[in-house]
């Protein structure tokens, strides 16, 4: 049984082509559906970053040709973008995948449970489950073994890990907008989605006196406007300090030019934050979640180690199956052969002779399955189960 | 067996305060390390203060330096109570390396020691000695917390791209915490001091510095909790008061003889 990938993603096609082979859940359950039919199994994961097909076959070829064809009739030009990997290779894309490490920002933490759902919706047997759990199982190691997801990848994400660092938990937390830019309102909703609320949203209309109330008592001023000059002056938060009692305010300007004075981050209890310090501080998360990726790559590869002997120990089952069957066969028959002998025992005594000689069958063959599996890993397990096969006579009868 | 156990309990408080400081430069392995280190420390030292009470047969603090054993244990109990916490991990980069300095100038001063019986009754040594004793450990720990206040504040308006890398709790949590460290400490100091201000007044005793300055110790802290709960003062103007605080807690504790009820 071979393991098929083909599939695209950012790094091959840009959205133009992505978006032709994206699916909804309902088609993609139903492409994997169509696909697993005589007797393989298929599972097609689906993100706006990427179409992956994943086929389980015996004819590795036609199961390629099968998911390139499907692709291809989803979009007329996505066949050049299409990568194509067998085996260990695929397993090991389907790991990286899990674990955000083939993700367009390193360690995104989406994709694990996109990897589930996939995984659900498939059509799997033993070695789609398998290499999926096994995915699956990665990419939760990766995030708990490693800082690689812990930092923020967006400045909205910056903006509210900066206001968890002030307030702890954003829970009734208000906030007060100026401005309502595409970038502050990610900011406002990743705030929001933390548990904080949106008290205001100002423009230009909104009279002053109402943001100067808003500014004696909200805890997060992000602001975004199109204004040519300053929204707020240093003097009017002063002004508002004054009546806070100390609460602490995070200022968030993420309008160029800039809304807010720059000498509001001079006044106490407040934290002005800028667009640029918030890029910085996203571009110092990237390079970490970068350095982290190398220790999360190490995680992978140990993880496809062990699904590749789980994997290649599957060509030396039948044989392994095989040599087993013989061996109780001849046990029972000469048991069988002794019977006049073993009729004068009583029971216990007969159990006794059957655990002894099931023993000596299990411990010859101990080592000789154990090396048959190594083996297999190592890609000789195709000659050792001949050769188990010959050596033994197995399969004879059937010839 | 004293000394059997000093060494382990003062390697691991050792070995903790360094693995923080490794935890500062890269977050994980040697931040859990550290906690273990005072877990087992915190055990070791627990068992050399057992040791002690089973060999003297008595409250074995009565000396400078035997209570500052105590003293440091009463530190690094209440920092167990939100060190293990991964947030609250780097309060060891501060409690962990004061813990070690004590427990040295203890060891020093012969704190491990056996002293000589005291003719005050073991219940009269353990409310007034160890009622103070456990509220400097608590205004220990509100500085601590102050301290990595003052740390982290400085980090968030100077706004450096590592911000986010150090792992530390929020500044409303430190701000909150170093409050009802005080909160609690100051009732336990109020009331070990009027003990010990009762027996001197029956026995007709005189002041001593030590008497006055840890007065004064109590009337800064009792001025933080009444500006912070009437004045508003909270953050960096709380933090900077409770530095002073420990300042004369440190005082009373180093540098000045008890030479009441001797």
């Amino acid at each position: 049984m071979h393991l098929v990938l083909v599939g695209t993603s950012h790094h091959h096609a840009p959205v133009e082509l992505r978006e032709q082979v994206a699916l909804g859940r309902d088609d993609a359950q139903a492409l994997a559906a169509r696909l697993a039919e005589e007797g393989s199994e298929a599972v097609c994961l689906s993100t706006c970053n990427r179409t992956e097909l994943y086929v389980a076959a015996v004819d590795a070829d036609e199961a390629e040709r099968a998911a390139v064809a499907a692709l291809a009739s989803l979009g007329s030009e996505v066949e050049p973008a299409l990568y194509r990997l067998r085996d260990r290779a695929a397993a090991h894309h389907l790991f990286r995948v899990a674990s955000g490490l083939d993700a367009l920002v390193p360690g995104e933490g989406e994709i694990l449970g996109q990897v589930r759902v996939a995984h659900e919706l498939g059509t799997t047997g033993p070695l789609l489950d398998r290499v999926f759990r096994q995915a699956l199982h990665a990419g939760r190691k990766v995030r708990a073994q490693t800082a690689i997801g812990e930092s923020p990848a967006s400045v909205s994400a910056a903006a509210s890990a900066l206001a968890e660092q002030v307030f702890g938990s954003l829970d009734g937390r208000s906030i007060l907008l100026l401005g309502a830019g595409k970038v502050s309102e990610q900011a406002s909703r990743n705030l929001r989605s933390r548990g904080a609320e949106i008290t205001l949203v100002a423009n230009s209309k909104t009279d002053r006196d109402r943001i100067r109330e808003q500014l004696s008592w909200v805890d997060v001023v992000i602001a975004s406007t199109n204004a040519p000059g300053l929204v707020l002056e240093a003097a009017t938060v002063a002004e508002a300090q004054r009546g806070r009692k100390g609460r602490r305010l995070l200022l968030i300007d993420l309008a160029v030019p800039r809304d807010l004075d720059s000498a509001i981050g001079e006044l106490d209890g407040c934290y002005l934050y800028d667009i640029d310090d918030l890029e910085q501080i996203v571009a110092e998360t990237l390079s970490l979640r970068r350095r982290e990726a190398e220790r999360a790559e190490a995680i992978v590869a140990a993880e496809v180690e062990k699904f590749h002997e789980w994997h290649a120990s599957l060509d030396v089952v039948p044989a392994i199956a095989s040599l087993r069957a013989r061996a109780e066969e001849i046990r029972e028959a000469e048991l069988q052969k002794a019977e006049s002998l073993l009729g004068r025992l009583d029971e216990s005594q007969r159990r006794a002779v059957e655990a002894v000689t099931t023993q000596i069958v299990n411990k010859l063959l101990h080592l000789p399955t154990v090396r048959m599996k190594q083996a297999a890993a190592a890609a000789d397990g195709g000659l050792y189960a001949e050769t188990v096969r010959h050596l033994f006579g197995l399969g004879e009868d059937e010839r | 067996m004293a000394e059997l156990l000093f060494w382990p309990a003062l390697l691991l408080y050792g070995e903790a305060a360094v693995g923080y400081f490794g935890d500062v430069r890269r977050p994980g392995r040697a931040g859990r390390v550290a906690t273990w280190g005072v877990r087992l420390g915190w055990l070791a030292q627990t068992a050399l203060l057992g040791v002690q009470v089973a060999r003297d047969d008595a409250f074995p603090w009565q000396t400078w330096a035997s209570s500052l054993d105590l003293f440091v244990w009463l530190v690094v109990s209440a920092y167990l109570i939100w060190g293990c916490r991964r947030p609250y991990r780097l309060l060891g980069l501060v409690v962990m390396p004061l813990a070690v300095a004590l427990l040295v100038v203890a060891r020093a001063g012969g704190g491990t020691g056996i002293g000589s019986a005291s003719h005050y009754s073991n219940l009269f040594l353990v409310v007034h000695v160890g009622l103070v004793l456990a509220a400097f450990a608590g205004f220990t720990l509100a500085a601590a917390l102050s301290g990595l206040y003052v740390w982290q504040e400085r980090g968030l308006r100077t706004r450096p791209a590592t911000i986010l890398r150090r792992q530390m709790p929020a500044l409303a949590t430190l701000d909150s915490l170093a409050f009802r460290a005080v909160a609690w400490s100051l009732p336990l100091l109020t009331l070990g001091a009027a003990v010990g201000l009762g027996r001197l007044l029956v026995r007709g005793e005189r002041l001593d510095a030590l008497i006055a300055v840890t007065a004064v110790t109590w009337l800064v802290w009792c001025a933080y909790l009444a500006l912070r709960l009437v004045g508003g003062w909270t953050g960096r103007r709380a933090a900077y008061l409770a530095l002073a605080g420990f300042v004369l807690v440190v005082i009373v504790r180093l540098a000045l003889p008890a030479t009441h009820f001797a």
